[in-house]
């Protein structure tokens, strides 16, 4: 099969709005979650972590000005301004053109624009605007993308499936380059919903700790730009090398209580790249930081003989963004793939889950080559990627 | 490589077809509650967790289990059934259901058992779930039924040797309005279960599916 390069990728977190200032805050060991007041998002103080929106509008109106769109900042929702700055930054200077109709555009998102459900929205945009297609016609029109975008909805593992589903596609031959991008909102109908099931931690989540209290929310959006032509890539070369989705057929809200079937998925992502298990160098893995969760993936890890890899979960920096959460986590896996440094696992101090698995615990300089990414999600869905330097 | 449909299901407005067969109608239109709860009685499914679940994943659920019922898993493994499903309002239904819980600060109350079902996939899980399928699984989002979009994605599933079934289909529900396509997906060779013997297979293509698609 044909190999799937990176060639280049955006992230927009509470930690910046590039991947490098992202990345350069994560090695630093700053956390993004904060107790937030805002009574548009919960009725009592939340932690979330929340991109800066002064910095937002700013940015964004300097992108109208720069395509000549004479258009107000505020026609667009915010999730519309994470993703068209994201697709903006990560298309710069790069040799893919939108209009070519060899350039495909996949959108992974939860809840696309579900803030305006709110009351406050409702005369701001055409009612329409809450569609999923409708979001991604409004991406696609704005960068005069050739194709209708693929748009994948599929709870937590949105991000890693929308990769993996770009991937198949650039190595079936369909298409030349792909365009992924993920987003979600911090939105009060997430919030008290995840509050609903109790499991919103009261402190910023503490992904694999003994005293981890469930997961932190978070808002953002990533962007992969991929292409089988390996070109403008920077070096080392990264590519995707295999990927697998599973189901655990066992409980809607609940992950499984073997990890048999995210191993499963681990394995056969694998085999796809033809690396044996001991071959995987590093895992990025879903940490939401809930018990169960947390405790199914350890268990997952152990399943597949990968007690010794080091793992860390990026939920303790910028919470658990939903449907960017599989786009942002595997760009920053992928930067330590490039840059030979695996980040800390933010929030973890003592080992809580029953499998010992080997949790970041500081940074950590290593030369890999092999990164598994991982995320499971509601509706028992599990989904495992590779990224490989060549 | 040759994959065959063997066997579909459609349920709209006020009936239900499978495999070319009126299997349910109702001169009147019913309330699309009391409609899924008339064909998921006279479907003989019997699964109780089928009354707690919300519109839309009873809508596919039902459309699923038709399908089924007319198939045989046997002899498949369990990790090569693939579940990939589509629709346009993605759980939008009960969205707004759940939105009703919070508009009110002095009448807040937010409920798990709403909430888990605010996303589109939950009806994999459902479907999963009640027949082991534990393959590759999807959910995607488009504007209308797009059979392309679809036969492209299962059929590199197939390509690739991730599946030897899949479940695949459209269940959309706005509102009132409902419209639900269901198909089963194998290789050349695959027999039905007895009650689905009669039915001959079609060549598993978008044009087929559009065809199943606008059967009235």
């Amino acid at each position: 099969m044909k190999p799937v390069y990176i060639l280049n990728d955006n992230i927009i977190t509470s930690l910046g709005f590039t991947t490098a200032e992202n990345m350069a805050a994560i090695e630093r060991g700053v956390i993004g979650i904060r107790e937030v007041t805002d009574p548009g998002l919960y009725p009592s103080p939340v932690q979330l972590s929340l991109v800066d929106t002064k910095r937002l509008n700013a940015r964004f109106s300097e992108i109208l000005s720069a395509l000549h769109k004479p258009l107000p900042v505020d026609s667009f929702t915010r999730l519309e301004k994470f993703m068209i700055l994201s697709v903006y930054d990560a298309l710069e200077n790069q040799p893919v053109k939108p209009g070519d109709p060899a350039t495909l555009f996949v959108i992974s998102t939860t809840k696309g624009n579900i803030n305006l459900l709110e009351n406050r929205y409702k005369t701001l945009f055409n009612h329409k605007r809450i569609y999923l297609w409708e979001l991604g016609r409004t991406i696609q029109h704005f960068f005069g993308f050739a194709n209708t975008p693929v748009i994948i909805s599929n709870a937590c593992v949105s991000g890693v499936v929308a990769v993996m589903t770009a991937s198949r596609y650039l190595q079936s031959g369909a298409f030349d380059h792909a365009i992924v991008t993920g987003g979600d909102i911090a939105s009060e109908f997430v919030i008290s919903g995840f509050q609903s099931f109790q499991a919103l931690s009261p402190v910023p989540c503490k992904p694999f700790d003994l005293n981890r209290t469930g997961l932190s929310l978070g808002e953002g959006c990533g962007t992969m730009l991929l292409s089988v032509n390996p070109g403008s890539s920077p070096e080392p070369r990264i590519r995707i090398a295999g990927a697998a989705t599973t189901n655990d057929a066992n409980h809607i809200s609940g992950p499984s209580r073997t990890g048999a079937e995210l191993a499963e998925a681990m394995r056969r992502a694998l085999a796809e790249g033809g690396f044996s298990l001991s071959e995987a160098d590093y895992i990025s893995a879903h940490g939401t930081a809930t018990p169960f969760n947390d405790e199914m993936e350890s268990k997952a890890i152990e399943l597949c003989g990968l007690l010794a890899v080091p793992v860390n979960s990026f939920k303790g920096y910028w919470g658990h963004t939903l449907g960017a959460a599989g786009l942002i986590e595997s760009i920053a896996a992928v930067s330590s793939l490039r840059n030979n440094l695996l980040y800390r696992s933010a929030g973890f101090d003592t080992p809580g889950v029953p499998s010992p698995i080997s949790i970041l615990a500081q940074n950590l300089r290593k030369e890999i080559s092999m990164c598994l990414k991982t995320a499971s999600g509601f509706g028992g869905c599990n989904a495992a990627i590779i990224y490989h330097k060549n | 490589m040759d994959l065959y449909i063997t066997s579909y299901c459609l349920v709209r407005d006020n009936r239900v077809v499978v495999n070319d067969r009126l299997v349910f109608y109702q001169e009147n239109i019913l309330k699309f509650a009391d409609f899924i709860k008339a064909v998921y009685q006279q479907g003989q499914i019997n699964y109780p967790k089928f009354y707690k679940m919300d519109a839309i994943s009873k809508l596919g659920f039902v459309a699923a289990e038709l399908v089924l019922k007319e198939t045989s898993t046997e002899g498949l493994d369990s990790g090569a059934i693939g579940v990939v499903l589509s629709n346009a309002s993605s759980s939008l239904v009960t969205d707004i259901a759940h939105n009703e819980t919070i508009k009110d600060r002095n009448g807040y109350f937010p409920s798990p058992s709403v909430f888990v079902y605010t996303l589109p996939n939950i009806v994999i899980g459902e479907i999963c779930i009640k027949n082991h399928f534990k393959g590759e699984n999807v959910f995607l989002i488009s504007e209308s039924f797009n059979a392309r979009l679809l036969h492209d994605y299962v059929g590199e599933l197939f390509e690739n040797g991730r599946v030897d079934a899949c479940l695949c289909g459209w269940t959309e529900l706005n509102g009132d309005i409902f419209n639900a396509m269901t198909v089963w997906v194998t290789r050349a060779g695959f027999t039905n279960s007895e009650a689905g013997q009669s039915y001959r297979p079609l060549l598993f293509s978008a044009e087929n599916m559009n065809v199943i698609m606008s059967h009235n």
